[in-house]
């Protein structure tokens, strides 16, 4: 487990994690930190950037999208273990001056 | 107790640098105000863009934001540039800096005759004051004296995981020693405003703090699209910062964890207030920076992770790099490397140990790396109306 790349989770409430390695592809096994510090050998489903997120586990659409503890967004679709989150499949839910004007 | 060696101010107030600044009372002033500082060793200038046609409330805070600016501990003496007709209240400039026990000298662009008379006259008066204030020594001074801004910009997802939490712990170090800290980016609390009410010493400072939210978040919405086309920002984004709510849990974890004492306006010069404050600020750094710096602030620990590289005129900036590939990258500009925090090389306390370490020396004199570099004249003043 210790040469393999490292993502951290902020929070144990957390269903992502934040990878910080290079080239990270489908398949890749990281070594996922707890806040505890505690070590869990993980694997990444898609193509990762350096200080992106993959899914800890299965997040359904709609459902919240945790880190630090706390809500950073809503699942657009389905998430799988493993997979990429970012701007694709999260959604903001907070300055949203365009969705006023559905009410 | 841990103390540093300042200058003493007349109001009691120590300064971490003695300098004579060259204060535009309008944009219109900028031009005549710069040559003089560009002539005159030991000066800075302010060179913003407000003053003049807009509405009474921003003009007030125009006013405000300079006298305070004027007024901070790292400012030995003032000069006002004045162009005459403008719609800030210079003469209220002058008798509130004067009363604080600084020199304090204007003139008025027109009533000399127009600008290379009144660079001439401004070069003659601002080398005066340089030489004035340039012979005073540094004395003792408790760190209660201390004021710190702390901010963060052109973030990724390392800020919030590294470098902002080991300014985080040095907030909360000096905090517990009695000095002041203030941090703001209202914009960056949306989605952790509960989190930092639960930190409010009151119900009403609670309510302040989802106050300030709620007014930034629907001067964003009122535009009528949607905010995220500007914040997060495309640097944020590229980063892996994947909403605001993301980059605002990163953003409060950079004010550490002691109770959060009360709410200051934007223009606010902080005078007694001790302990962890909030200062209702936009996110963006010519505006913040100088918000910042018009608390009294004598330095800012500015945390980063794809690289920020701007100052202030009168106010240190501390830079703490979250992203270790970053910092290797831009070494020159950057002044802590808090990456070692996600490479698995040093805790979050020690980096705090080096980022505290790296305070004291600039209290007494180091220079940062954007003090050294020069790069520290696009700042602004946040104004909330429309030019008029």
């Amino acid at each position: 487990m210790k040469d393999k790349p490292i993502a951290i989770q902020a929070s144990t409430k957390d269903n992502v994690a934040t990878i910080f390695a290079e080239d990270i592809v489908a398949g890749t096994e990281v070594v996922v930190l707890d806040p505890s510090g505690t070590r869990t050998l993980m694997t990444v489903q898609d193509d990762v950037p350096y200080g992106h997120k993959f899914a800890l586990r299965e997040i359904a659409e709609g459902e919240q999208i945790t880190k630090y503890g706390e809500e950073i967004g809503v699942a657009t679709r389905d998430i799988e273990v493993g997979a990429y989150v970012h701007v694709h499949n999260l959604d903001s839910m907070r300055g949203r001056g365009d969705l006023e004007g559905d009410k | 107790m841990p103390s540093f060696m300042g200058y003493r101010r007349p109001d009691g107030r120590y300064g971490a640098r003695n300098l004579v600044a060259i204060i535009p009372s309008v944009t219109c002033a900028n031009d005549v105000a710069q040559a003089i500082s560009r002539q005159v060793a030991g000066t800075v200038v302010y060179l913003h863009h407000q003053g003049c046609c807009q509405l009474p409330p921003d003009l007030e805070r125009v006013t405000d934001t300079l006298i305070s600016l004027g007024r901070g501990p790292n400012v030995a003496a003032v000069l006002i540039v004045s162009l005459g007709c403008e719609g800030t209240e210079h003469e209220r400039m002058y008798e509130e800096l004067a009363a604080t026990g600084k020199p304090v000298e204007i003139i008025h662009i027109q009533a000399l005759g127009g600008v290379t008379k009144a660079i001439r006259e401004g070069t003659d008066i601002a080398r005066r004051l340089a030489i004035q204030v340039s012979g005073l020594q540094r004395e003792e001074a408790d760190i209660s004296h201390v004021v710190m801004a702390i901010k963060c910009g052109a973030s990724d997802t390392t800020s919030g995981m590294a470098s902002n939490c080991a300014i985080g712990a040095v907030s909360d170090r000096l905090v517990d020693l009695g000095a002041t800290v203030v941090f703001g980016e209202t914009t960056e609390f949306i989605g952790g405003e509960h989190l930092l009410a639960r930190r409010a010493v009151t119900p009403e400072v609670g309510r302040q703090i989802y106050n300030i939210v709620d007014a930034m978040e629907t001067r964003a919405k009122s535009i009528g699209c949607d905010m995220r086309r500007g914040q997060p920002t495309p640097g944020n984004i590229a980063g892996g910062l994947s909403s605001i709510e993301e980059k605002s849990l990163g953003a409060i974890a950079k004010s550490g964890t002691r109770p959060i004492q009360g709410v200051l306006d934007y223009p606010a010069f902080v005078t007694d207030q001790k302990g962890l404050w909030i200062k209702d600020t936009p996110g963006r750094e010519p505006e913040i920076l100088t918000g910042m710096a018009a608390t009294g602030a004598q330095f800012m620990c500015f945390s980063t992770g794809l690289g920020a590289p701007q100052g202030f005129p009168s106010m240190p900036v501390i830079k703490i790099c979250g992203n270790p590939r970053t910092y290797e990258r831009m070494e020159e500009d950057m002044d802590v490397n808090a990456g070692l925090i996600i490479t698995g090389e040093k805790s979050i306390d020690e980096v705090a140990d080096e980022v505290f370490a790296k305070i004291l020396r600039v209290l007494c004199g180091e220079m940062t790396k954007n003090e050294a570099i020069g790069y520290f004249s696009a700042i602004d003043i946040h104004c909330l109306g429309p030019v008029i």
